[in-house]
């Protein structure tokens, strides 16, 4: 039961990292992402371009940095509307539950029987693609059922333990009850979820600029860049590798914090 | 302890006792067998999500694959000239409206029955009418005023005005009029027979035993749907497939040792399209200044490595006769002419706008990057809108909202009036909304000229319209990299989007 | 019984839901089966014209029941791309996904429950904590990067298979599971450190019961005990999560299906969106939530059987 662990620590280190050269990466690359011929077509890494450039003569890390904060910014945002809208949700119907609950849980068991990505590949074709808020909005309308489902869990559990009784016999309404009493004492299991969240967010849009329908250029994130790769991996395989390690990066940050997250609730031995 | 484990670790050594099996297993299978059974597999990047049926057919991709099993009373030949198919002569009348067609008495449709002039007239009156659902109607057969069947081998055909572009479109393919199994299984008269299609997976030909013509080398032919450009790329190099068209420049060089890479052009006109009723693209010096900062050889530099041939106006080189090379250089990339324009339109600090582009085309994709980049040196600030093809249709080219479209535009009959009446002002397709009363009058008058001379110059004028009024920014016409298997032969481009397979053989 | 009865009305209702909801999305989207019919042929006149032929112009919820009626008529209708059968054209691909979901799982259980099983050994220090971050590095992987780097690997420089030239299965069996061993692959090494992960750490809870102390400090050998007493109750949540896996594997095909260019559902139903072929997504969605919802419901009734507590409980 420690404060903090080497997971938390390393997956801190590494997340840190990262968004340091993300942030870097909005204000400075080392080439313009978009401008052409900045070398070049298909040159072998070095040390004036780090991953080589692509096949308009790009500079490739100055694209993947730019491309790792849209994947990052996309995700973040997801997991923000997700998470406050289900979150939401699921507080108001696990508390009163009646009705209301029951309605809710079967239109989010109806959501979950759509695997996420399919959701999202129905959303984006009716909000239509290439448009990072559609993405945003998307993905989050897909994330809303697990965070509902899990917040729903949480504040019918604490619904009717000790100290909330007693908050209400004095006399807080719903709306204090919900926020300073119940809130705070879901965080043990809401934390853990967002970062497992925020997994989700950066590879299901990455398989879905992959497909063809999130993000487009010149404002690419991650996975369409991973797509154009492909097409080239014959000739420069560093694109594909270079945008594939950033995502796993991105990826595997998050989960070590959410696995030192958990162990700190003492979850696992 | 150690063999409690073992079983439970058996499983995984099983699997890797199955991954070292494949590699066995398929290196056997060589495309030796493929050579020697005289077949090829063509790898095509779209998926044929069509009516199979010809005269429903909208995507120029089944439009390629089918050209090999359908034909009309006349064919294209790969320069450009119609020569008689189904029929074996023709007749024109001395004022140019009756046109008598003789049919040859040996043509077989690839289900054993014979062609006739009853079938003849089905098929044309099929897209005249296009009363059956999904038919495309052929526009210029509403000029025919009447068609009629003297006897079992003579066809005659009579039209409204005279008209030296009529015949072209008698290219459009013969089917049996008592068969209704057109859109899964078709039936046509050509030198291969549909066999099987399996959707995003396979569709196969073979050789018609039947066919009137010099017969197909071939024996069979498996086109091979690959929508990933990497696997197609691979499936090329494992020796999967033997023959595909519309390769990417980048490939080149990973094929050069198995494949001969033949150069054509994909005989489309690619621009980026102006929508000129649209603000502020109504303004002609706009448009004209976009002209001028779009540096096209640079574009082809850079996504297509130099390859393809630049255009001027909606024509291509393949076109020969209409084609005016004179209009190619009209705009020189000139980005301070581009400046001075714009600030005589009023926006000396440049503006804002969008271009739409189907983004499953992936050279549209390409040049479109390519432009924003250029645009941005003359102040322009562009940004893609990347759309699914079908929103396209709808939104851009039907409802004609956008501001402007990278696509290719292709001609489906070999005439230039395919290419260049979309542009008329009352057009339905004139998607982009040109508006020149000059280029109208132009146009009544080509139609309408009887000389094939005349006409020409006719056509060359409105092109010459379109090109002084900078009605689109043109780019170029693609260049068609086609890789063949060494040790294949045969290859012949045409001016349309087709692949005839008719003429491939093995040497020796 | 009355559990099953409550299950197939959930399954219906969800189905309904779904189907609904996707057809709703189809009427919202630009572009429909009359400009895919046209393309470029398309003019403002013909394509109301058309629409009016096709009784596309009727409202939304007539054609909805319309579609439901067939659909419970057994007739899927008839795709707007290939004007072939809805069934005709997809139940090759129902048994393609189907093998390559079969073939995934197989592999999941196959070696996470062995690899977990082993996992157990190490308690602690270095080797535990290495085995952490090893799974967390193959859950960060995404299957289409797995799959691209498979498909480079074994594909082009071993040439063990051709990426993209999917034999078939009627044409040659063998050749294509070996096709799909690496699409199933590439879907299962995620799942398998989720596996993974999941069984050590019920079996660790497990050894921390009561039971189990007693019986080791009983003398009995810790080995024996793990396989005699925990395995047993350890894999239970195991199996239900593996259930749940199923569901999330046909997911993950849709994907993978693109990279490694198998002829599945999941391919079908990404082009079947871009050309608003409305008969053929909704008969794909509809099977697809039917498996989402089948292995969501073996799941619960595993879960059931093992700890009949949760029979009472209901609800949550």
């Amino acid at each position: 039961m420690k404060k903090w662990n080497a997971y938390f620590a390393a997956g801190l280190l590494l997340a840190g990292l990262l968004a340091s050269l993300v942030i870097l990466g909005i204000f400075w690359t080392p080439y313009d992402p978009t401008a052409m011929a900045a070398g070049p077509q298909f040159a072998a890494p070095s040390l004036r371009h780090l991953l080589g450039t692509d096949k308009f003569g790009r500079d490739i890390f100055s694209r993947v940095l730019k491309g790792a904060g849209t994947t990052c910014s996309i995700a973040l945002l997801t997991v923000a509307a997700g998470a406050v809208c289900g979150t939401a949700i699921g507080a108001l119907t696990g508390y009163f539950g009646g009705v209301v609950d029951e309605f809710f849980m079967r239109l989010n068991d109806a959501l979950t029987a759509f695997p996420s990505i399919l959701l999202a590949l129905v959303i984006i074709a009716v909000l239509g693609p290439g448009s990072k808020l559609n993405v945003v909005i998307a993905l989050g309308i897909v994330f809303i059922p697990s965070y509902a489902r899990i917040s729903r869990t949480a504040f019918a559990a604490l619904r009717d333990v000790n100290y909330v009784k007693s908050a209400r016999l004095m006399g807080a309404g719903p709306g204090r009850i919900l926020m300073v009493h119940i809130l705070p004492n879901t965080m043990p299991v809401l934390l853990p979820a967002l970062t497992i969240g925020f997994n989700n967010a950066v590879l299901a849009e990455a398989s879905m600029s992959y497909l063809g329908i999130g993000t487009a250029p010149p404002d690419a994130s991650l996975g369409y860049m991973l797509s154009e790769a492909q097409g080239m991996l014959a000739a420069n395989p560093w694109y594909a590798l270079g945008t594939g390690l950033f995502i796993v990066w991105m990826v595997f940050a998050a989960g070590l914090i959410g696995e030192g997250l958990q162990r700190r609730e003492g979850g696992v031995s | 302890m150690k063999k409690r484990l073992l079983p439970l670790l058996l499983p995984a050594v099983l699997l890797c006792a199955v991954l070292s099996g494949c590699g066995d297993g398929s290196t056997e299978q060589a495309p030796e067998t493929q050579a020697a059974a005289n077949e090829v597999t063509v790898g095509i990047a779209q998926d044929l999500d069509n009516s199979l049926d010809p005269h429903k057919t909208v995507k120029a991709g089944t439009r390629e694959v089918m050209f090999n099993v359908f034909e009309g009373l006349v064919k294209p030949t790969p320069n450009g000239d119609l020569i008689p198919a189904i029929a074996e002569t023709y007749t024109v009348s001395d004022d140019h409206r009756t046109y008598t067609f003789q049919l040859r008495k040996d043509v077989q449709f690839h289900n054993g029955d014979t062609v006739t002039a009853e079938d003849v007239l089905y098929s044309i009156q099929r897209c005249a009418d296009a009363s059956e659902t999904g038919i495309v109607p052929v526009e210029a057969f509403s000029v025919i005023t009447d068609m009629s069947a003297p006897d079992e081998g003579t066809v005659v055909i009579t039209i409204e005005e005279p008209s030296n572009e009529f015949v072209s479109y008698l290219t459009n393919p013969v089917i049996p009029a008592d068969y209704d199994g057109q859109d899964t299984d078709p039936v046509g008269t050509g030198p291969f027979r549909f066999v099987s299609r399996a959707a995003q997976d396979n569709l196969v030909l073979e050789k018609f035993d039947g066919y009137w013509g010099t017969p197909a080398y071939l024996d069979r032919v498996t086109y091979k749907i690959m929508e990933n450009t990497d696997g197609l790329l691979l499936s090329l190099q494992s020796g999967a497939i033997d023959i595909c068209a519309h390769i990417s420049t980048t490939q080149i060089p990973q094929l050069q040792e198995d494949f001969n890479i033949e150069e054509g052009t994909m005989n489309l006109v690619q621009a980026l399209y102006l929508n000129n009723a649209e603000k502020p693209f109504d303004d002609v010096r706009v448009r004209q200044a976009l002209c001028y900062a779009v540096d096209r050889q640079q574009i082809l530099d850079l996504a297509f490595d130099g390859y393809g041939s630049l255009i001027g106006s909606s024509m291509y080189p393949a076109f020969g006769k209409y084609f005016d090379d004179s209009l190619t250089n009209y705009y020189s990339h000139d980005p301070e002419k581009a400046k001075a324009l714009l600030a005589e339109a009023g926006f000396p600090d440049g503006f804002s706008m969008t271009i739409t582009v189907p983004s499953n085309y992936q050279p549209h994709m390409d040049t479109a990057q390519v432009i924003v980049e250029q645009l941005k040196a003359v102040g322009v600030n562009a940004e893609i809108i990347p759309v699914e093809w079908e929103s396209w249709v709808e939104d851009v080219y039907t409802g004609r909202q956008f501001q402007s479209t990278v696509v290719g535009v292709d001609a489906s009959t070999m005439t230039a009036r395919a290419l260049l009446e979309r542009f008329t002002s009352t057009a339905g397709n004139n998607f982009i909304n040109y508006n020149s009363p000059l280029y109208d009058s132009l146009f009544v008058k080509a139609i309408s000229s009887g000389g094939d001379e005349a006409q020409t110059e006719f056509y060359k004028e409105m092109e010459a319209d379109l090109t002084k009024n900078a009605a689109n920014v043109y780019i170029q016409d693609l260049a068609d990299l086609v890789a063949v298997r060494k040790g294949l032969t045969g290859l012949q481009f045409y001016p349309i989007y087709v692949l005839d397979l008719s003429t491939i053989r093995y040497e020796n | 019984m009355k559990y099953a009865a409550k299950r197939i009305l959930m399954l219906l209702a969800t189905m309904a839901i779904v189907s609904f909801l996707t057809f709703l999305a189809f009427d919202l989207i630009s572009g429909d089966q009359a400009t895919a019919m046209l393309g470029t042929a398309a003019t403002p006149e013909k394509l109301a014209a058309l629409r009016a032929e096709l009784g596309l112009d009727r409202p939304f919820l007539v054609r909805y029941g319309e579609w439901l009626f067939g659909f419970f008529a057994g007739d899927l209708g008839v795709s707007a791309s290939y004007r072939q059968p809805v069934w005709t054209l997809i139940s090759s691909k129902v048994l393609v996904t189907l093998c390559l979901s079969l073939l995934s799982f197989l592999l999941i259980t196959a070696v996470s429950i062995p690899l977990g099983l082993l996992s157990t050994r190490w308690t602690g220090g270095p080797a535990a904590a290495a085995q952490t971050v090893f799974n967390q590095l193959c859950m960060a992987v995404p299957a289409f990067f797995t799959g691209i780097l498979l498909s480079w690997i074994f594909g082009i420089t071993l040439k063990w298979f051709v990426p993209g030239a999917f034999p078939g299965l009627s044409v040659d069996f063998t050749g294509s599971l070996r096709h799909l061993f690496f699409a199933a692959a590439a879907i299962a090494i995620p799942r398998i450190a989720m596996t993974v992960r999941m069984l050590r750490s019920t079996i660790f809870s497990e050894l921390q019961k009561d039971y189990v102390r007693t019986a080791i400090s009983r003398g009995n050998d810790r080995t024996a005990v793990l396989y005699r007493h925990v395995l047993k109750n350890a894999l239970a949540p195991v199996v239900t999560f593996l259930a749940q896996t199923m569901a999330e594997i046909v997911a993950g095909s849709i994907v993978v299906e693109q990279v490694f260019a198998i002829p599945g559902l999941g391919r079908m139903l990404v082009s079947s969106i871009a050309n608003r072929d409305c008969p053929v997504v909704e008969a794909i969605v509809v099977i697809l939530a039917f498996w989402v919802v089948l292995s969501n419901t073996a799941a619960d009734l595993i879960q059931q059987a093992v700890d009949p507590r949760l029979r009472l409980g209901g609800g949550a």
